[in-house]
């Protein structure tokens, strides 16, 4: 797509002034605009979320959650699909009329929403249909005003978002990238702080940025930015991906480095609610690098993940814990002394690629989305086994096995009371996952992994067993599910059924897939910036006002990224080429590297696209 | 494919001899366990009952209990058959699980609890008043229903058009999420409560002793059903689905508009998913934001059992799993001396899954899809 806007690149344009504007796309958005606005209001985020402030004292997250709508459909009602040999229209005022008049739409429908809050009482079934909402919407004002002020503020947002087309390429970046940093830096508030206490005078006492230094971090962003920052950073990397052999090498080397090194030392210097959020990011960051191998690597969407997260949470808890069900034989023995948690922890593997093996081999041959399906199926067949009468002799049904020592390994133990000791035995199985991962992903068997996820039968036709392949993902990521459940099981204390519910499959999954599949920085990014900010399943993020809501926007996530970005965030190279083939292959015909017309076959394109990448040295 | 090939021997990996062997175990297990309950019906003191039942003996079932049971189980099923005929449909057409269709059911049953319980306020839900507030109640609830289904559409799946596979499940993995979240964030946690059905609907048959509201649901999940069968078969429309299922390549050449009868489909069952939604309000009289999801997935094993894209089978597989998971737990575990099996109701409805995929993953009556689907 890139390739198509680029190489057109003259917009021979004539302007016919400020409203020749696409009025039937305005009205679409703007009516888009209103409903989302009044859902966003009616879901009671702004209320909710109104007492986390942002910049003191007059944005707040909930204000937020209202405003940031009319400035994205501001920037992107000026959207135009450039054509090939079709003119593009000049930017100028026409994008802030566009921006501002959807803005408008929008408002409008929130202004009616307040005006209809205030007149009728539908709190019966709508439980934020309350008198909070219009004190909120009418900024304790006069309904009136709250109508007026709305259609006004966000057509002023849509127009600062229509606004950002007509500057010019390098200022748009620096505007987003300041406005970021100063939400960015509002929402790390806690973590700031907490790693440098002295950062506190950038916030005010009830928390959120004070005007003044809200308005210096926009500034420095900024300048940072307009000097060229962004660009020498992507330079960096382009410069890093183009290297090869020793030097490359030692750029990661490097990088390696300075990242263990945060890691070792950022837990020092922060207080217990950081590290216990970094040890919750550290045990979904487990989770979501076994699921990468499964998903990413070998195609195969599991999701009944959460039954090796379990297994390995029971078989550790049952191993060490005294207050395991009274049914098993006495030859199981307790392993509560130092050192026996490590015993314990390879008895959990074995167990996890155990279940692997007996949950794998029925579904491997099954079509793709049959198998998600019925791996969900297994993942809720083991929960409710752990949570049965039958099996209640062994694991306590409900009330779930408690008491579970700590990992002690005698010359120290890692308390769950102590999250800082967690933080860094989670560091190192995650090290230890992470470094499987990379050796594989380039082994023989990770080559393989990836010829049967683009395309199976011609994996089979090049020799690839890809029953047992596929058999093996399986296995691997549920050794590396165990891990984070032995992890899980002595930091929690107790483990009960409702810890594994299905939903942790669709977190783990949502994670990998924003991260980007296939790649194991992108599912790293995935953890820290989901599980970390929004918050796990159950465990709290940095935006703990959020876990009300961090399901719906999971949800949200996941639709947006399937939409525009399948790839993720941070995207697995090949993957990512899988996935926008065909604009790949309109690149490499508008460079003159194929030349048949569009009417080939779907065997004949993909080989031009293999004779376009080739030529191409696989360079995008 | 690579299945068919297999099969004719082309040397068994240990993958395939450990399916055989489970195979071989699992229906072992089965009928080793049906005998055991037959046997223990007609004398519970038999050896096999004792020695895994202990001293006080297997219990034996009354006529009514497994009348009881089986009438439940086939309401439910009912209820599922109605449900999987949407997955059914999407499968048929656009080949992929659309995994928030259980969502859709969910929406139509809180719909239902909306207006049953304005016009409860209103004194309408008892006595004559009630036939024509059903009536409009039933005809909301298809109409949200629908309308949700074909937004899911419009805004999720059609630009998902040709993409691989997964792409579009784990899609309306989101959707399905996010519905759920947003009902419980718009209407509040917890379980809702319908009203109480009036008097007649609790009664039981003076002959047969089964429930009024049970036979209700299965008369009218019938009734709808035919509806759907007449159309998908008899109407141009239908014949118009079902050639896009075939081929949407030659569908569209043969004039059809390809991108209106996805949105019909969707359209379709989405209104299947709204009467089932309903009826399930009017059966448990209690819903909640997560009420779609198990249904859902259960719906989508009646569609694999009955056969994907066949929709007689969606119907014929429905009422099989609810029996299943009525009476599979009490015949299958029950014989074993398994305490407390009614908690593992939702596992056996899987184990059929799994059982079905493994024994024969055509369904019991047969896919109905185009060759490129079932690659």
């Amino acid at each position: 797509m890139s390739a198509v806007t680029a190489s057109t690149g003259m917009p021979t344009a004539v302007s016919k002034g400020a409203f020749d504007v696409d009025w039937r796309q305005i009205a679409r958005t703007g009516g888009l605009l209103a409903l989302g606005l009044v859902f966003i209001a009616l879901t009671g985020m702004p209320v909710g979320l109104d007492e986390r402030t942002v910049i003191e004292p007059w944005l707040s997250l909930g204000l937020l959650s209202l405003t940031f709508l009319p400035f994205v459909l501001g920037y992107t009602v000026g959207h135009e699909k450039v054509l090939e040999g079709v003119a593009a229209k000049a930017k100028g005022a026409r994008d802030v009329v566009a921006g501002a008049a959807v803005g408008a739409l929008g408002g409008l429908g929130l202004s009616v929403l307040v005006v209809l809050v205030d007149n009728f009482d539908l709190r019966d079934p709508l439980v934020n249909w309350s008198p909070q909402l219009v004190e909120m919407l009418s900024f304790d004002q006069s309904v009136g005003f709250g109508f007026v002020a709305w259609i006004a503020i966000s057509g002023a947002l849509g127009a600062a978002g229509g606004a950002l087309h007509v500057l010019p390429h390098q200022v748009r970046r620096a505007v987003v990238a300041a406005i970021l940093a100063v939400l960015l830096t509002a929402i790390f508030e806690s973590f700031l702080t907490d790693v440098i206490d002295q950062l506190e005078f950038l916030y005010a006492s009830r928390g959120g940025l004070t005007n003044v230094w809200a308005v210096v971090v926009f500034v420095v962003a900024m300048a940072v930015s307009l000097s060229g920052g962004g660009e020498k950073l992507g330079e960096r990397r382009a410069a890093y991906q183009a290297a090869s052999g020793p030097a490359k090498n030692r750029q990661t080397a490097l990088f390696i480095a300075a990242f263990s090194l945060a890691m070792i030392i950022i837990p020092l210097v922060t207080g217990k609610i950081t590290q216990e959020l970094m040890a919750n990011v550290g045990i979904f960051m487990l989770l979501a690098l076994g699921l990468n191998i499964v998903v990413g690597l070998a195609g195969i969407l599991d999701l009944g993940y959460v039954a090796f997260f379990a297994v390995g949470g029971y078989t550790t808890a049952v191993l060490t814990s005294p207050n395991r069900g009274p049914d098993w034989p006495s030859w199981v023995p307790t392993l509560d002394g130092p050192g026996g948690w490590l015993i314990a922890l390879a008895v959990t593997i074995v167990m996890a690629i155990f279940a692997g093996l007996v949950i794998g081999a029925p579904v491997i041959r099954m079509r793709g989305d049959y198998l998600a399906i019925v791996t969900l199926g297994f993942g809720e067949i083991i929960r409710l086994l752990f949570l049965s009468d039958w099996l209640g002799g062994y694991f306590n049904g409900a009330q779930g096995i408690t008491n579970i020592p700590s990992a002690d390994f005698g010359i120290f133990e890692v308390k769950g009371t102590d999250p800082r000791s967690v933080f860094y035995l989670v560091m190192v199985l995650a090290a230890i996952s992470i470094y499987i991962s990379w050796r594989l992903e380039h082994s023989r068997l990770g080559r393989a992994w990836m010829a049967v996820r683009e395309d199976e039968s011609v994996a089979e036709a090049m020799g690839i067993n890809t029953v047992n392949v596929k058999l093996m993902a399986f296995v691997v990521g549920a050794a590396l599910a165990s891990f984070a459940g032995a992890v899980f099981s002595a930091k929690v204390g107790s483990i009960f059924p409702t810890s594994f519910l299905i939903l942790v499959s669709i977190v783990i999954l949502v994670i990998v897939i924003v991260g980007g599949m296939g790649n194991i920085v992108g599912v790293m990014v995935g953890a820290l910036g989901l599980v970390g900010v929004l918050g796990g399943p159950k465990q709290p993020g940095l935006l703990q006002e959020f876990s009300e809501y961090k399901l719906l926007i999971y949800g949200a996530l996941l639709i947006w990224m399937m939409l525009n970005r399948p790839e993720g965030l941070v995207p697995n190279v090949r993957r990512s080429r899988e996935l926008h083939q065909d604009e790949f292959l309109q690149d490499a015909w508008l460079r003159g590297e194929v030349d048949r017309d569009e009417s080939t076959t779907e065997a004949e394109a993909s080989a031009n696209l293999a004779d376009g990448l080739g030529t191409n040295g696989g360079a995008s | 494919m690579t299945a068919a090939v297999r099969a004719k021997g082309a040397g068994k990996t240990n993958v395939d001899r450990f399916l055989t062997v489970l195979r071989v175990v699992m229906i072992g297990f089965i009928a080793i366990s049906l005998v055991a309950f037959i046997a223990q019906q007609i004398a519970p003191e038999n050896p096999f009952a004792e020695w895994r039942h202990g001293d006080e003996g297997a219990t034996r079932l009354s006529w009514a209990q497994y009348r009881g049971l089986l009438v439940t189980g086939i309401s439910q099923g009912a209820m599922y058959g109605l449900i999987a005929l949407g997955y059914s449909m999407v499968y048929g057409v656009l080949g992929f699980i659309n995994f928030a269709h259980g969502e859709v059911f969910m929406v139509s049953a809180f719909t239902g609890f909306i207006v049953s319980t304005k016009f409860d306020a209103a004194g309408w839900w008892e006595g004559a008043a009630f036939f024509p507030a059903i009536i409009i109640t039933v005809a909301l609830c298809v109409i949200v229903s629908t309308s949700t289904a074909v937004i899911m559409e419009r805004v999720a799946y059609r630009r998902l058009r040709g993409s691989p596979r997964l792409i579009p499940l784990i899609t309306s993995i989101g959707v399905s999420f996010f519905i759920q979240e947003a009902v419980r964030l718009v209407f509040g946690p917890g379980a809702k409560g319908y009203p109480s059905n009036p008097d007649w609907l609790e009664e039981r048959l003076p002959w047969l002793g089964i429930e009024v509201k049970k036979l209700v649901v299965i008369i009218i999940a019938a009734i709808a059903m035919a509806g759907l069968w007449y159309f998908v078969e008899r109407t141009k429309t239908g014949k118009a689905m079902r050639a896009v299922a075939e081929d949407k390549e030659i569908a569209s050449l043969m004039g059809i508009d390809v991108d209106k009868t996805i949105v019909k489909t969707f359209a379709v069952g989405g209104a299947m998913a709204g009467v089932a939604g309903i009826l399930w309000g009017i059966l448990f009289r209690s819903v909640i934001n997560t009420t779609g999801f198990l249904p859902g997935i259960k719906a989508f094993t009646a569609a694999v059992v009955g056969g994907v894209g066949n929709l007689g089978g969606a119907m014929a597989g429905g009422v099989s799993l609810g029996g299943a998971e009525a009476l599979g737990p009490l015949m299958i575990l029950e014989p074993w001396g398994i305490p407390g099996v009614s908690q593992l109701r939702d596992a056996v409805a899987f184990t059929v899954l799994i059982l079905v995929l493994l024994v024969k993953p055509t369904g019991l009556f047969g896919e109905r899809l185009s060759s490129e689907e079932r690659a």
